[in-house]
């Protein structure tokens, strides 16, 4: 019984540290987009990158560089946390 | 070696090469047929996935659609839009759709909520976007035989058909998966050299994205600096900054690109091919990498082909170009009808401004700069025959990959799972295979015969996509409680209220002068263009399915397991 609460609750857990993961990234995928691309543009082509206005730079430039970080910093987020659990889960067999 | 007779070869060659994978890629089952028996490695799916997405849209039109009609800035809402729906993809929904493990979207969609109507619907929804955008793709085809290999359009449009015929018929998603892989390559080469020597001529950087970033060579002007000044001068407005609409608008429009990238049928099903749960994600970032590819080039090929244009309108004098003049390229592309001059005060110049009662470059279409950028950068005719093939492999992947899905939808979700469940595979292969020959056909002849919807048709695509299946996928992945009359009704509302708003402004089938409300101001929504209004169905989506599904019975055990099943923490491989 006691075993199967256990699992019930490092289950919940994974389930936890997932959605964490997801809110944390789309936070990102949505600043550096609407956020630093369109909403705070003004402000930001204050700012110079060389020849780029800091902000017509994440517009066109670098939030799809963010875009392909965040993914694969998803996917080997996602595999060490399926690993984790399923050492957690052999190990309590 | 004339520049036609090098198109033909080129072209031809690569027409080869489709068709010699196509007869080593049949497809021998339904899985192949389908998801390619799920055995594509992730980063050709990647591959595979860029082509499939970037159609002769992007290959074509993008960059004219930045430089030109959005003057710049405004134009990011194609470039965050159209990449950062593959984040939501990665994180939200491909993984989960993979982990599901069947063939289809409306498969997911009938299950997840325990209907034949949510399924019956699902179709409807994917048929209405993936036709729309289809058609695009056929008259992309057609455009640019006629335009490069001087055949007619009809003929054009016929031997695309063949093409795409002959490989998505035969192969299935096994011959498509690997045709596309081909088709990127084709693509991507065609796309970036011209760049790259574009940006050594101005800049003397190789890389198209650090010279769009540089001095201009010989200088210590940026050039995006030159080109604010430059276009500031001639009364336009600054490159850099100005707005599409207002802020509201760009933050809607590019929303509504995201969710609809995330939402495109045709786009999910290539994450079915993949081996395990997380090579679909790996997977969707490798996609994400080969698009930028693109992507990251286009607003470079933007800038400075638009600076190339201006400083050709400039003699060296400081004055207007003469009409006699004109370099060669102006005179190849003005009998395309894409370029028109008028001198309307006879003084023998060509002005180039922003007013249109004393412009007299009376036409410059979008399509032109990419299209003539290797002529108005003066490269050798072998780089002209590649934009062709590179064009031309736009549009076949992309119509490939829209007609499996098509078919597919026929085949598998309204045959095998509603009307006639007990098909054998044997048959079922072989109704794959006839809808998807019915599908190039009646692509075909709206291809021939584009209603008067074709021009807006691929904003249309991602509007629907964007208010139907996208909603219905995520909360069919992540709300527990929605139930299959909250879904229905959602897609129903949420696709209404898109195609009301569009054909409002545009006319009932975009046919002009039937918009039933009379004429509203443009744009009336809170200054939301149509094009952008797809995040506004979804909303409406979201809202009434909420609603509904609180005053109907909550899903059955059975989808409470399956979402139990979905978000299982999945084997590694």
């Amino acid at each position: 019984m006691a075993e199967t609460n256990n699992k019930n609750a490092r289950k919940a857990q994974f389930l936890a540290q997932v959605r964490g993961l997801m809110l944390k990234l789309l936070i990102i995928w949505f600043v550096v987009s609407f956020g630093f691309g369109i909403l705070l543009v003004e402000p930001l082509n204050e700012i110079r990158l060389g020849g780029y206005k800091l902000g017509f730079w994440f517009a066109q430039q670098g939030s799809i560089f963010i875009f392909i970080a965040l993914i694969f910093y998803f996917a080997a987020a996602m595999s060490r946390l399926e690993r984790e659990y399923r050492q957690y889960s052999e190990g309590s067999e | 070696m004339s520049l036609t007779v090098l198109t033909y070869l080129v072209v031809g060659a690569t027409f080869a090469l489709y068709i010699g994978i196509a007869i080593a890629t049949r497809a021998s089952s339904t899985r192949d047929f389908y998801v390619a028996d799920g055995g594509v490695h992730p980063i050709a799916n990647g591959m595979a996935t860029a082509a499939d997405w970037m159609s002769a849209a992007s290959f074509i039109s993008m960059a004219g659609l930045i430089a030109l009609s959005y003057n710049g800035y405004g134009g990011s809402v194609f470039l965050m839009g159209w990449t950062g729906g593959y984040v939501l993809l990665a994180l939200l929904i491909a993984p989960y759709l993979r982990k599901y493990g069947k063939f289809t979207v409306p498969d997911f969609i009938g299950e997840r909520y325990y209907s034949d109507t949510a399924r019956v619907v699902a179709v409807i929804c994917l048929i209405l976007c993936s036709v729309t955008y289809v058609i695009g793709q056929m008259k992309g085809v057609g455009v640019a035989f006629s335009r490069f290999l001087e055949t007619d359009y009809e003929t054009g449009l016929g031997i695309g058909m063949f093409i795409v015929f002959f490989y998505a018929v035969l192969g299935g998603m096994k011959g498509i998966t690997y045709t596309q892989i081909a088709q990127y390559v084709v693509l991507i080469t065609a796309y970036t050299i011209p760049a790259i020597f574009i940006s050594l001529q101005l800049t003397g950087n190789p890389l198209p994205q650090l010279g769009l970033g540089s001095t201009l060579a010989g200088t210590d002007m940026y050039l995006l600096d030159k080109l604010d000044l430059i276009l500031l001068d001639l009364g336009f407005q600054e490159y850099t900054t100005t707005l599409r609409g207002s802020t509201l608008n760009m933050l809607a429009f590019t929303a509504s690109l995201m969710i609809g990238t995330a939402g495109l049928p045709h786009v999910i099903i290539r994450f079915f091919t993949v081996p395990s749960v997380a090579a679909a994600r790996r997977s969707a970032g490798w996609a994400l990498v080969f698009i930028a590819i693109l992507y990251t080039t286009a607003p470079a090929i933007a800038a400075m082909a638009r600076l190339n244009i201006v400083n050709t309108m400039q003699a060296s004098d400081g004055q207007a170009l003469l009409i006699e003049d004109k370099p060669a390229w102006f005179e190849n592309w003005e009998q395309t009808g894409l370029l028109k001059v008028e001198d309307l005060n006879g003084d023998g110049r060509i002005e180039y401004t922003a007013d249109p009662a004393t412009n007299e470059l009376t036409k410059l279409d979008n399509d032109i700069l990419v299209l003539a950028n290797p002529e108005i950068a003066q490269l050798p005719n072998w780089v002209i025959a590649l934009v062709a093939a590179g064009g031309l492999a736009a549009a076949l992947s992309t119509a490939a990959g829209l007609l499996l899905a098509i078919s597919s939808a026929i085949s598998h979700d309204l045959l095998k799972s509603t009307y006639m469940p007990t098909i054998s595979e044997r048959s079922e292969l072989r109704a794959s295979r006839i809808a998807m020959a019915v599908a190039v056909l009646g692509a075909g002849y709206l291809g021939l015969n584009p209603p008067g919807f074709a021009a807006g048709t691929v904003a249309l695509a991602f509007g629907l996509a964007a208010s139907s299946l996208f909603p219905a996928l995520l909360m069919g992945i992540f709300a527990r409680r929605v139930s299959r009359e909250g879904a229905v009704a959602g897609m129903l509302a949420g696709i209404s209220v898109t195609l009301l708003y569009v054909f409002q402004h545009k006319g009932i089938m975009f046919i002009p002068g039937t918009s039933f409300l009379g004429d509203m101001s443009p744009n009336w929504f809170f200054g939301i263009e149509p094009n952008a209004f797809g995040v506004v169905g979804a909303a409406v989506n979201f809202t009434v399915a909420f609603i509904v599904s609180r005053v109907t019975a909550p899903p059955p055990r059975e989808v409470q397991e399956l979402l139990d099943f979905l978000h299982e923490p999945g084997n590694a491989e």
